[in-house]
């Protein structure tokens, strides 16, 4: 059974193995001169006036499109498994009616599915971790350029979250049950892709959006009000209240912020108007002064942000918990396909 | 002598539809066993039954004393050629033979290759190379070496031309006298039965109509031509199977163990296709449709 198994599978596996070696070993051969631009640039930004932030922004630009590219591949990873080896699994027995010989050779169908969801399954989730792997390896210097950049990618966040560290694993062995599940419900090879397809891009929308942000309770932190998280100021015409924008980042640059409010002094929650003098004062606006005045005047009235969010040393953590969920739901799944396999005929 | 293949009350439901109904079997060993009937009278249905592909909704079947399809030990007596001789279209004919080898504990690997040789099939070629009759050899070549106790095969010729239907038929018939096999062999056509078979099951509307030894069913069925009668005035021990009149002649089939001797009546043989298409023809429910005549 291992030998029809990989009989049947060598050429998909054989095309996937091809194009992550040539990844591969286009990450092995730009990878070290991409570290030594970033070691290199760090090194020698440290004695400019302001810092290393236009180094990192200017790092992230010219490595941006590598950086996006190589995210859209470990996103689409999992469900490339789940639409190219889990869905026509069993559909393609089904259509060619092959699975009438098949099940009628001296062994049982549950073992038929056992080894071919076992050796396929290993294979997927050895393929998302090795990408993964890799691309972690190489991303590591754009990554920390990246948290730094504005607007930041923070490793907590929802964009690289998904395509670092050991999620991948599990979201490919998610994708795939699910594609052999919806393959032996729909019993045809397109529609089973289709419908894997869009179960399994709503599970990833769902799971940020849904579970993720609740898997622990979340860090609250008071943050000043300054340039670095206002997003603007606004005055009306001939006076009235001051309306301040913030944005909601997270303290520590590669954490996940969750939501963020204006409290005041009692910790009631603001809107964005602030009761304070436009007309004069230190929030009056004034081209010469800045808005430095105005962050003191609004300390000092005991305005500030709350803002809640998942630090970046939850990371491992929460990827452990995630990596967990969804072979949970893998494990599930393959759990209905041997009872359910039985009444396919 | 143990049943092959025995059924009590036996029936498969597909959402509302029944595509077999009571059905009620006892096949005994050694036989080649004609599975006849119209497309869609659940042929197929039984078939799969018989070979474990599906669970029974209501009865019980048991295939050499066992539960069909139960275990790998179960799955390894019965061979099973699936109708349009089903073959994975990338594979070569020899990897094929590899796959047989490799699933089956009772492989019998000269017995495989002895076939595909005298077949002409060349090890190399792909299945999906191969013709409808070719690939049909290949499938009962599977079937074959897997050396089960009773081989089912479900509408193996109906895509095949009438030469490759003889020679697959033959193949079959040789195998199964050298094998010592009971075979269960499906099909729409009385034609191909005719040949093999000495055993016959007529199936229509989900029902079996008429099971029993082909020897014994054409000794006890007669054909009665004689001047028009109505048939229910006939002995209680001859049942009428099918009945045709003409203004002053009725020509029955009727069923009795006894002799006949009535002396107005011609007593004829009947062949084996009279048989089933008296079978076929007969009204599916006889004890329903007078409630419906009288719900009209």
């Amino acid at each position: 059974m291992i030998w029809l198994t990989w009989r049947q599978f060598r050429a998909a596996a054989a095309a996937t193995a091809a194009a992550l070696a040539a990844l591969a070993a286009v990450l092995a051969i730009t990878g070290p001169g991409l570290a030594d631009d970033y070691a290199t640039g760090l090194t020698g930004c440290t004695t400019q006036s302001d810092g290393c932030s236009r180094f990192l922004q200017n790092f992230f630009h010219d490595n941006q499109a590598a950086f996006l590219g190589l995210t859209a591949v470990m996103l689409a990873l999992p469900a490339l498994t789940g639409l190219f080896w889990g869905a026509p699994m069993i559909t393609r027995e089904l259509e060619a009616g092959t699975h009438r010989l098949v099940w009628n050779q001296s062994i049982t169908r549950t073992r038929w599915l056992a080894i071919k969801l076992g050796l396929t399954g290993l294979a997927a989730m050895a393929a998302a971790g090795l990408a993964s792997l890799a691309v972690s390896w190489w991303s590591g210097p754009i990554d920390k350029a990246a948290a730094a950049n504005e607007p930041g990618f923070p490793r907590m966040g929802t964009l690289l979250f998904d395509v670092r560290g050991i999620v991948p694993i599990g979201y490919a062995a998610f994708a795939f049950v699910l594609g052999v599940t919806v393959g032996m419900l729909v019993r045809r090879t397109l529609p089973a892709m289709a419908i894997t397809l869009a179960v399994f891009a709503a599970v990833q929308v769902a799971m940020p959006l849904l579970v993720r942000p609740y898997l622990r309770p979340p860090v609250h932190a008071t943050v000043e009000i300054s340039m670095s998280n206002l997003e603007g100021l606004g005055f009306e015409r001939g006076g009235g209240p001051l309306r301040l924008q913030l944005r909601t980042l997270a303290p520590d640059k590669n954490g996940w912020a969750l939501s963020s409010r204006l409290v005041d002094t009692s910790g009631n929650t603001v809107s964005s108007t602030v009761p304070v003098s436009t007309t004069s004062g230190p929030c009056a606006p004034d081209p010469a002064r800045g808005p430095s005045a105005c962050f003191a005047e609004l300390k000092r009235l005991g305005y500030r942000q709350e803002v809640s969010y998942h630090p970046s040393s939850r990371f491992w953590a929460f990827q452990r918990t995630e990596t967990g969920i969804y072979t949970i739901l893998a494990l599930g799944l393959a759990g209905f396909c041997f009872r359910r396999l039985r009444r396919v005929s | 002598m143990t049943a092959v293949l025995r059924a009590e009350g036996l029936g498969k439901r597909y959402g509302k539809h029944w595509a077999l109904t009571d059905c009620t079997l006892d096949i005994p060993t050694g036989h080649v066993v004609g599975l006849v009937g119209p497309n869609g009278a659940g042929k197929t249905t039984l078939l799969n039954l018989a070979c474990g592909q599906l669970p029974p909704t209501a009865g019980g079947i048991t295939v050499l004393g066992g539960r069909p399809g139960g275990s790998p030990a179960q799955l390894a007596k019965v061979g099973y050629v699936a109708q349009d001789t089903p073959t994975y279209a990338g594979l070569s004919v020899a990897e094929h033979l590899k796959l047989g080898a490799r699933l089956n504990p009772g492989w019998d690997d000269a017995l495989a290759r002895h076939r595909i040789e005298r077949l002409g099939l060349r090890p190399s070629s792909r299945a999906g190379k191969l013709s409808g009759g070719q690939r049909a050899q290949l499938a009962l070549t599977l079937g074959l070496a897997k050396r089960p106790e009773l081989l089912i095969l479900d509408e193996p010729v109906a895509a095949l031309d009438p030469l490759a239907r003889r020679e697959f038929l033959q193949g079959l018939m040789e195998a199964a006298v050298e094998q010592q096999l009971s075979v269960v062999l499906s099909s729409h056509l009385v034609s191909d039965l005719e040949r093999v078979c000495d055993y016959l099951i007529v199936l229509v509307d989900s029902k079996v109509q008429v099971a029993g030894e082909l020897e014994k069913l054409l000794a006890t069925h007669h054909r009665l031509t004689g001047p028009r009668r109505d048939p229910a005035r006939l002995p209680a021990d001859q049942h009428v199977i099918s009945a045709s009149h003409t203004d002053r002649q009725s020509t029955l089939l009727v069923r009795t163990q006894a002799p006949i001797h009535d002396p107005a009546w011609t007593v004829g043989q009947i062949s084996l296709e009279d048989l089933v298409l008296a079978y076929m023809s007969k009204p599916a429910d006889t004890h329903r449709r007078p409630t419906l005549e009288v719900q009209r």
